[in-house]
């Protein structure tokens, strides 16, 4: 694939918040210290794609995805959006840009307003960003863009109120609040996490469906690794600020290279009592990443540890083409993942 | 042997619109170490169920009909001061829905587990004191944490407080409404694997309520698939899982994405759940059913054994079974 597809270019991107001190640092004038919330992460989403960034809570996801927005502007590095630099504008440069990359939230049941009614929550960035000329173009323009998300017919649920729809079709009508906008971009903070099992499918297969016929980009957020699998086409795995392993989703989740990926990957159920049961490969639990661990952030978890992962950070690079590994041991996890095994031979795992 | 049965048991809640009929008849048993799952949408009647179980009920519910009985005593019928005393705790435990939200803020963790301990049986502050660390020890929790506030615990850490907390009086079950809703998935594991051994080692039976199917099917000898305050389908987990009768189980099973299978489409049940007050007539789930037919608006399909311990509501059950086996 050439640049030209590149529609949004992260490159070494960090966000450091500073801590708040406490009294007692205060008085003794220490400093608080930082948030490392995303620490140097690099990565290219091309036109038409799924990109998932997943990872546990905490591990830097949100905050990436409001540096992405332009909601907050990141302590170094860049993001250019089809060549452009967007992560230091100012309003009016933003202005220009705003409607072309769109969000999703998570709770369709919080980011609606429950007095507006389908048609004034999708016509809203309409007005707001003067595009439209006249009542009957916001209600043709509102109108396909509710028949792109299947809410049909559509002429009959512009005057509903959100209280009158299903979680998935609110859902649908917050997908088609960003698409009448005709964003190249959307954001899609963990759009399904809040449904029932029963109706994601509906939002899942209507952002499939805009990504294919419209070429939208999609950057999706998501901590469920079964469903990035069969949805998103390249994917980063995140933890504590920053990306251990990237590659096409598929490969990434039916074999992974980093143990915390494997980590991941066997803890999560599936829907068969003869299957092996669920595993907790890593110990403890997630640092914070206000003192993330030296080295390899990871280690203190790892049954891969050895002594140069708690000194030296593993970059992330190549492993094989197409998929890249931050991990000193990526190649000795790996075989012993293919062989059926979570840990070295001897080696301790967490339960 | 069966240390609780539940039959026909009916909950109730009188609004100003009507009747939420959230627990609707159900049947079950459960035996000393055995778990069962229940699994199904927000809003079927899974937490109303879990707390009919223990009567912790609001004050607009009621117990319409039926049975609980728990060493021949029958719970419906009991004053509620004993059950209080000799059941809650004692018999039968509950880790509610977002229990971990419930720690008080400001008392230490251990701390409220002694209280706890103290409030429900007779035992001196120093045994309390020591039961607390054994607890705490059991759950995977450094006793000397059982100093911290609530707020220096992560959620997981937390949820097995509250979990330590449920087995402080030896319950010969163990309800964990939703215990891991909101962890993230390692630590959504670890609770599952305490709670498994949670099992073994207090010998409890252990009711296990989630709306994760997958979740259900990791740990569950029965597994039970609720829809609009009734059990569609019931069996062993074996069976529900590797021959789900039910169109219900099918579409869930249908809409959830499996890692270990290849990249896959997913299907959504269409539609959403009933309305409890005024749920449709005949079969619940034929609003929402592919293979509904006019008997399904009028006839209400009854819970039958379709085979040896596996029920299941449906009118059509056998054609839809004999239909999916030709096609595969
Ligand atoms: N105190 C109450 N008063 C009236 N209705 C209630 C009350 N608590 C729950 N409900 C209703 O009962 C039904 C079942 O709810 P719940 O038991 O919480 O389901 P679940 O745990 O499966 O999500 C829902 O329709 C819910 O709105
Ligand atoms: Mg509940």
């Amino acid at each position: 694939m050439s640049d030209e597809d590149v529609i949004l270019d992260v490159e070494h991107v960090k966000k450091y918040f500073p801590v708040r001190r406490t009294f007692l640092q205060a008085v003794s004038r220490q400093s608080g210290g930082q948030v490392h919330a995303v620490d140097d992460v690099s990565f290219k989403v091309r036109k038409g794609e799924i990109f998932g960034l997943a990872g546990e809570s905490g591990s830097g996801k949100t905050t990436f995805l409001r540096t992405a927005l332009m909601l907050t502007a990141p302590t170094s590095g860049s993001i250019k959006f089809k060549g452009t630099e967007i992560s230091r504008f100012n309003r009016r440069q933003m202005k220009k840009f705003r409607t072309r990359i769109q969000v999703i939230f998570q709770d369709p049941y919080e980011s609606v307003n429950p007095r507006m009614t389908v048609f004034d929550i999708v016509s809203e960035g309409l007005y707001v960003n003067n595009l439209v000329k006249s009542r009957e173009d916001a209600v043709q323009r509102v109108t396909k863009a509710l028949s792109d998300v299947e809410i049909s017919p559509p002429e009959e649920f512009i005057y509903r109120y959100p209280h009158e729809l299903s979680g998935g079709q609110r859902q649908r009508v917050a997908i088609a609040r960003a698409l009448v906008l005709e964003p190249e971009l959307i954001l899609a903070d963990e759009p399904v996490s809040m449904l029932d099992v029963s109706i994601r499918a509906e939002v899942i297969n209507v952002l499939l469906s805009i990504r294919e016929k419209k070429g939208i980009s999609i950057i999706m957020v998501t901590h469920d690794l079964a469903l990035s699998k069969d949805m998103v086409d390249e994917l980063a795995i995140m933890y504590v600020g920053k990306l251990v392993e990237t590659g096409p989703a598929v490969d990434v989740v039916s074999s992974p290279y980093h143990p915390y990926t494997h980590a991941l990957t066997a803890a999560v159920p599936v829907p068969d009592p003869d299957a092996p049961k669920i595993r907790v490969l890593a110990r403890g639990e997630i640092p914070t990443n206000i003192s993330p661990p030296p080295g390899c952030r990871f280690h203190p978890r790892c049954p891969f540890a050895q002594e140069i992962c708690k000194n030296e950070e593993p970059p992330l690079v190549e492993a094989t083409p197409g998929r890249k590994v931050a991990c000193h041991f990526w190649k000795e996890a790996h075989e012993a993942f293919s062989k059926g095994m979570d840990a070295p031979a001897g080696a301790e795992i967490a339960q | 042997m069966t240390v609780l049965s539940v039959q026909n048991l009916k909950m109730y809640y009188k609004t100003s619109a009507g009747e939420v009929k959230a627990v609707d008849g159900l049947n079950f048993d459960i035996g000393e170490r055995e778990v069962l799952g229940i699994a199904g949408e927000s809003g079927c009647g899974k937490s109303s169920l879990a707390s009919t179980l223990l009567k912790l009920l609001p004050s607009n519910a009621e117990i319409k009909e039926g049975k609980i009985i728990v060493e021949d005593a029958d719970l419906v019928s009991m004053k509620d001061s004993d059950v209080r005393r000799n059941v809650r705790w004692t018999r039968i435990a509950l880790v509610p829905q977002g229990a971990m939200n419930a720690l008080n803020p400001v008392f230490r963790v251990g701390d409220q587990i002694a209280e706890a301990i103290m409030a429900h049986s007779n035992v001196s502050k120093a045994d309390a004191r020591a039961k607390t660390e054994t607890l705490l020890k059991l759950v995977g929790i450094d006793p000397a944490r059982g100093r911290h506030y609530p707020h220096e615990f992560s959620g997981g850490m937390k949820q097995r407080a509250m979990i330590a907390m449920s087995l402080a009086l030896n319950p010969k079950i163990l309800i964990a409404d939703e215990p891991t809703t909101a962890l993230d998935v390692i630590v959504q594991a670890g609770i599952i694997r305490l709670l498994l051994s949670v099992k073994d080692e207090f010998q409890t039976g252990v009711i296990l309520i989630s709306h994760d199917l997958a979740l259900v099917a990791q740990m569950s000898d029965k597994t039970a698939i609720m829809y609009a305050g009734k059990f569609v389908e019931y069996g062993a987990s074996k069976e529900v899982y590797k021959n789900p009768l039910h169109p219900y189980t099918l579409g869930l099973l249908g809409a959830f994405a499996d890692i270990r299978k290849p990249k896959e489409a997913l299907t959504s049940v269409p539609g959403s759940p009933p309305d409890l007050i005024d749920p449709p007539s005949g079969c619940r789930f034929n609003p929402r059913c592919p293979y509904a037919e006019e008997v399904c608006r009028t006839d209400e399909p009854p819970l039958v054994e379709a085979f040896p311990g596996h029920s299941v509501a449906c009118h059509f059950w056998k054609e839809i079974r004999a239909q999916r086996s030709q096609k595969t």
